[in-house]
């Protein structure tokens, strides 16, 4: 491992993917995740990679496109209008069966919003944002040294599914600056016979789209693409588990919000309240099973986010609404304090004793 | 805190993230502890997410006029310079901290007010480095960015502070491991390291008498016990 540094969120993402050999980025500058196209713009020439600052979001994410079908690791960032205006390509993406790599360093929403983070892209994140039968692997980061390494986790399970995947931040993650060690990144080997790379007039030229005008057989790669994200769902789930073992409560949450709920549970603690964490770090596919299991022993469950409540539903659907699940939540652009998640913990538990 | 004999403005400038605005806070507020009138103006015209205004509380509670522009801190951050920024530059009646924006886009806003500052001739203009950034590791890329600044606001570094650290896990060891770093910076720039700063925890395991204590924000996002779960990650 190479030595500490101290860095920004966005920065430890743009360095971790030049490390995992992402040397092509197009992007469009947006607050809060500006720096990691101010990062590339500096790096880029430096190592022979490309940065080019599109002119629109929609043009960004079509060259992402682009150069993923010539197999190459390529990312996009932005944040979330940026990200809405990004859909079409993604969903192409997805329908191309390509990898790739798009950061969304959430803002307030809806419209143009705020710049302050939430968590309000959640669902346009876990349940499509561009149109068809599609998923994206979507990961939550929950430090700046997180930030770093499942910048490089995305890489390597978009390149394993060949889908596109999703680091999913929020203006907190991207601006605050803790101690990280950037991974040292071995070069696997993959698989890029189905690349548009030229022939050599040695074979058949290889065609990369998502059109597919008979419906029988889009149904059919439909069919085949979701057989890989049950092996997916089945295989890739990750969550951190914390002061669950003998937890009577669960609070739920993720990214920021999760760090916020921690101090709560260790105050919730101290009050005599048996409580515990479950953070999703994959979102989707998200744990289900981690939280079928917990609510067969505990009594309630907190869903906390910084939105109006949207993970809340994948918690209810996760243990088959088998116990109840209170919300506690700031949207718009604030942050819930650890004072309101711990008196949320009271409530929950006052109610279900 | 030896005998450093202060300017009347001292201005705060480096590269992003090397924690201009936490020295420029704590700077006004020593002056302001040591008898001095002193105003702070925030000239970042650069980050909308960290800045002076986040110390607003603390700089009026000490009775420090704080000037920021006229939106800071709310989604309407336009990158316009408040008209009060000249009288603190022009009115020479008070002590001046001026915290500059990150890198060269940072400095721009500064030549605005070069040729009085420069008139005056009663300036510290600060570079504030912290060799654990990644972009200024080594002697000479710090030295790449003061030249940047240097060319966009068209005003000369004249001191260094060395604020080396790794965020919580700095140690005495941490910042004591960059002293050769920031002697090899002044000898080739020929500008004064006038202070290490550093938290009062890790300060205290130094020894030397240009060390300069910070007092630091708290986040309520910080995990304070440091503590982590059991999972498959």
């Amino acid at each position: 491992m190479s030595e500490k540094v101290l860095m920004k969120g966005n920065e430890a993402i743009a360095e971790a993917a030049i490390k995992a050999g992402c040397m092509h980025y197009f992007g469009y500058p947006i607050t809060p995740q500006t720096e990691i196209a101010a990062y590339m713009a500096k790096r880029m020439p430096k190592i022979g990679g490309t940065f080019l600052q599109a002119e629109s979001e929609v043009s960004a994410i079509n060259m992402v496109y682009g150069v993923a079908s010539a197999g190459y690791r390529v990312m996009t960032s932005s944040s979330s209008p940026g990200v809405s205006l990004k859909q079409e390509g993604i969903s192409y993406i997805a329908g191309a069966d390509l990898p790739a790599l798009i950061v969304n360093v959430q803002r307030g929403g809806p419209g143009l919003g705020g710049i302050q983070p939430s968590q309000s892209d959640y669902f346009q994140a876990t349940k499509g944002g561009g149109h068809g039968d599609y998923h994206l692997i979507v990961l939550a980061p929950a430090s700046v040294q997180e930030m770093a390494d499942l910048t490089v986790k995305a890489f390597d399970l978009a390149d394993k599914y060949r889908m596109p995947a999703m680091l999913l931040a929020d203006g907190t993650m991207g601006q605050m600056m803790e101690p990280v060690e950037i991974p040292e990144v071995e070069a696997r080997a993959v698989d890029h016979s189905w690349a548009v790379r030229g022939t050599n007039c040695e074979r058949e030229h290889n065609i990369v789209n998502s059109l597919y005008l008979k419906p029988e057989i889009l149904e059919q790669t439909n069919f085949e693409r979701f057989e890989r994200y049950r092996q997916i769902e089945e295989n890739e789930c990750m969550y951190e588990s914390f002061m669950m073992e003998d937890a009577e409560y669960c609070v739920v949450a993720f990214g920021i919000a999760a760090r916020v709920s921690k101090n709560a549970v260790v105050a919730a603690r101290k009050a005599g309240i048996k409580v515990g964490l479950i953070r999703p770090i994959t979102l989707w596919p998200f744990p289900k099973k981690a939280l079928a299991k917990a609510a067969q022993k505990v009594k309630g469950f907190l869903s906390v986010e910084l939105s109006m409540g949207q993970m809340i539903e994948d918690v209810r659907l996760a243990i088959d609404c088998k116990k109840p699940v209170q919300l506690c939540n700031r949207t718009g652009g604030m942050i819930v304090t650890p004072e309101e998640v711990l008196s949320s913990i009271e409530k929950l538990a006052k109610e279900n004793a | 805190m030896a005998d450093y004999a202060y300017k009347r403005v001292t201005l705060f400038a480096g590269h992003y993230g090397s924690g201009k605005t936490n020295l420029a806070v704590n700077f006004a507020l020593r002056l302001k502890e040591e008898g001095h009138p002193v105003k702070i103006a925030d000239l970042d015209i650069v980050n909308p997410y960290f800045r002076t205004k986040d110390s607003a509380k603390r700089l009026q509670a000490a009775g420090i006029e704080l000037i920021s522009p006229a939106f800071a801190n709310t989604n309407v951050d336009l990158p316009a310079l408040p008209a009060q920024v000249y009288s603190l530059v022009e009115r020479r009646d008070s002590f001046a901290v001026l915290d500059i924006g990150g890198d060269d886009r940072g400095a721009y806003a500064l030549g605005r007010y070069r040729d009085q500052l420069l008139k005056e001739q009663d300036f510290e203009m600060v570079f504030v480095v912290n060799f654990y950034r990644p972009l200024t590791r080594s002697v000479d890329e710090a030295i790449d960015v003061m030249r940047e600044i240097e060319g966009a606001c068209g005003m000369p570094f004249t001191a260094i502070i060395n604020n080396s650290n790794i965020g919580n896990d700095t140690t005495p060891q941490t910042v004591a491991a960059t002293f050769d770093k920031a002697a090899e910076l002044s000898e080739k720039t020929g500008l004064p390291v006038i202070f290490t700063s550093g938290t009062q925890r890790v300060l205290s395991g130094l020894s030397g008498e240009n060390l300069f204590p910070l007092h630091l924000q708290e986040k309520y996002f910080d995990i304070k016990e440091n503590e982590h779960g059991e999972g498959n990650f």
